[in-house]
């Protein structure tokens, strides 16, 4: 009988990413390069970052060419520190069956005012709703919700927020809720 | 801090032919909500849905709380389906913290969530039927889906809000013999539920009233980004369970149900079939079943992840429901966005409005498949 010890085999993290999702993420990086970032590909999610003056260009060809034709949920985050407003869409496909599973997260970002007005200031981005037609009521929360003012969408009035609400929008973090 | 009225807030002059309706939000035919209809003579010219009177702010509450303490009332948009509004944010977080569910647990939502998605339908198909006139449509499934709540109490102990998924698992394992009561109940309701055909789905009067009106094409419901049996119905396949199936939908066979018209009446029609499928789902996920072993994982108090994101989504009763968490590394979430099938839906009620007869409103507008409390969060 021997005496040594066998040792475990130490697998190596797999460090590959998945094929089919790397292939949209290298589409995307090979038609705009440095103007979009590819911020994580995981499997069946992806996440792409763009300013806000290209937004428009990346949405139109992520809808003609990878052919995604709906957004999921529109989605507004406040970042304080950073001095910006991010508003995170995901999009999703039901014309094309490969891409039935896939969630593509397009961010951008708005710059953020310490005392927002909101529709008056410059927290502004421009609106996806030619696109993705989808996109008209999530937005109009965001507006509500960020003070995030969408140019170009026909109806950015208030949704959920009583039409007398005059305080900050509530989904800013300088919002706090009474008592907590 | 403004006071200032946003744009698009002022007051427009109308025409003289042309009379403004308050539908809501005390009137019973539209829920918590208000639609302000414009009519002209009998037709709707336009329609501006006007949600927010159940706003309760639960996003920014999921802010305050950690992990945890956010269950409870994170179900609370749709207590009828408080299983499937909590299965996305569990998937989330057990991602977030790296969580692995015991098999048994799987099965055991998979089985809890569908019990969920039969109680929502039928407590939708009551008022459906209500709304159309027929009360015997209001007192059957509203008798029928008591026994489901029965049986949702006896595995996890509250009728309706159960607060039963937690991240890592389940809250509580099932009581012994369990299965067998809960085989004989759904066998029951299937029996039942197929004689709703013959009362309701057959019946010339919902079909003189349901069809043709408010129809939705395949094009336009894929662009308005529609989901759930709204989507179904206009003839698209797609349904989350087997797109990208979560837990073990992979292992079960899941029937997608889809119909062309796009009417009223196919919309009608397709929660009542997804509950005759989830009848078969919950007996095969109860035969597959490990009939022993742990339902949950242990946690750490305020368990808390890394500096990551997820977006999670699954089919509920209302159609794919997304939940979006962001974490930066403390024990509350830095932001939870819950992505709803009635918000998502809410698009089609001013577009499928227009032109259609003021008495087919309630037909078209409750036929979407649409909770308002959902909707507002």
């Amino acid at each position: 009988m021997s005496t040594e010890e066998t040792k475990p085999v130490v697998k190596a993290e797999a460090k590959e990413l998945p094929a089919f999702e790397k292939s949209i993420a290298d589409t995307l990086e090979k038609k705009f390069g440095s103007k979009t970032t590819i911020e994580f590909v995981k499997p069946t999610r992806i996440r792409v970052k763009v300013s806000k003056e290209n937004v428009l260009e990346v949405a139109k060809f992520i809808r003609d060419e990878l052919h995604f034709d709906h957004a999921e949920s529109v989605s507004g985050v406040d970042y304080p520190s950073q001095k910006e407003i991010e508003v995170v869409y995901h999009l999703g496909s039901y014309t094309d069956p490969e891409l039935a599973k896939q969630v593509l997260t397009l961010a951008t970002r708005a710059p953020r005012e310490e005392n927002p007005n909101p529709g008056n200031d410059s927290t502004r981005l421009p609106s996806l709703r030619e696109i993705f037609y989808s996109v008209e009521f999530h937005e109009r929360e965001c507006f509500e919700m960020l003070g995030v003012f969408f140019e170009g969408h026909p109806d950015n009035r208030r949704l959920l927020l009583p039409e007398d609400w005059a305080d900050l929008p509530p989904l800013r973090r300088d919002f706090k809720i009474k008592g907590r | 801090m403004t006071t200032q009225l946003p744009p698009g807030l002022e007051i427009e002059k109308l025409d003289e032919r042309i009379m403004t309706l308050n539908v809501g939000p005390q009137h019973p035919g539209s829920g918590h909500m208000r639609l302000i209809v414009k009519v002209d003579g009998d037709y709707i010219v336009s329609c501006d849905p006007d949600p927010g009177y159940v706003h309760r702010g639960e996003e920014k509450m999921a802010e305050y709380r950690n992990y945890i303490t956010n269950i409870p009332h994170l179900e609370r948009p749709v207590i009828h389906d408080s299983c499937n509004i909590l299965y996305p944010y569990c998937l989330g977080v057990e991602e977030i913290l790296g969580l692995e569910v015991p098999e048994r647990a799987k099965y055991l939502r998979v089985i809890a969530s569908e019990l969920n998605r039969c109680v929502y339908t039928q407590y939708w198909l009551a008022i459906y039927g209500i709304f159309l006139g027929h009360s015997t449509m209001f007192m059957w499934p509203a008798g029928d889906r008591e026994l489901l709540i029965d049986a949702l109490e006896k595995m996890t102990g509250a009728r309706v809000t159960h607060a039963y998924f937690v991240p890592g698992g389940i809250r509580n394992d099932v009581p012994a013999n369990f299965e067998d009561m809960l085989l004989r109940r759904v066998d029951y309701f299937e029996k039942r539920i197929k004689e709703y055909a013959a009362i309701f789905y057959d019946n010339p009067i919902l079909i003189s009233r349901t069809r043709d009106a408010g129809i939705l094409s395949r094009e336009d419901a894929i662009r308005l980004g529609t989901t759930g049996s709204t989507l179904r119905a206009s003839g698209v396949d797609f349904d989350v369970r087997t797109k990208e199936p979560y837990d073990v939908y992979e292992e079960l066979d899941v029937k997608v149900n889809t119909l062309k018209a796009g009417d009223s009446y196919a919309r009608s029609k397709i929660p009542w079939l997804d509950m005759l499928d989830s009848c078969n789902i919950i007996r095969q996920a109860v035969q597959k079943m490990p009939k022993s072993g742990s339902v949950r994982v242990k946690l750490k108090p305020n368990p808390k992840g890394g500096n990551t994101e997820v977006y999670k989504r699954v089919e509920s009763g209302r159609g794919s429901l997304g939940c979006y968490i962001i974490s930066d590394s403390k024990p509350e979430p830095y932001r939870v966005k819950m992505s709803v099938g009635s918000f998502r839906n809410l698009i089609c009620i001013p577009y499928l409005l227009k032109g259609e007869k003021l008495g087919n409103m309630p037909a078209v507008y409750w036929s979407l498949n649409y909770w308002p409390v959902e909707a507002d969060r």
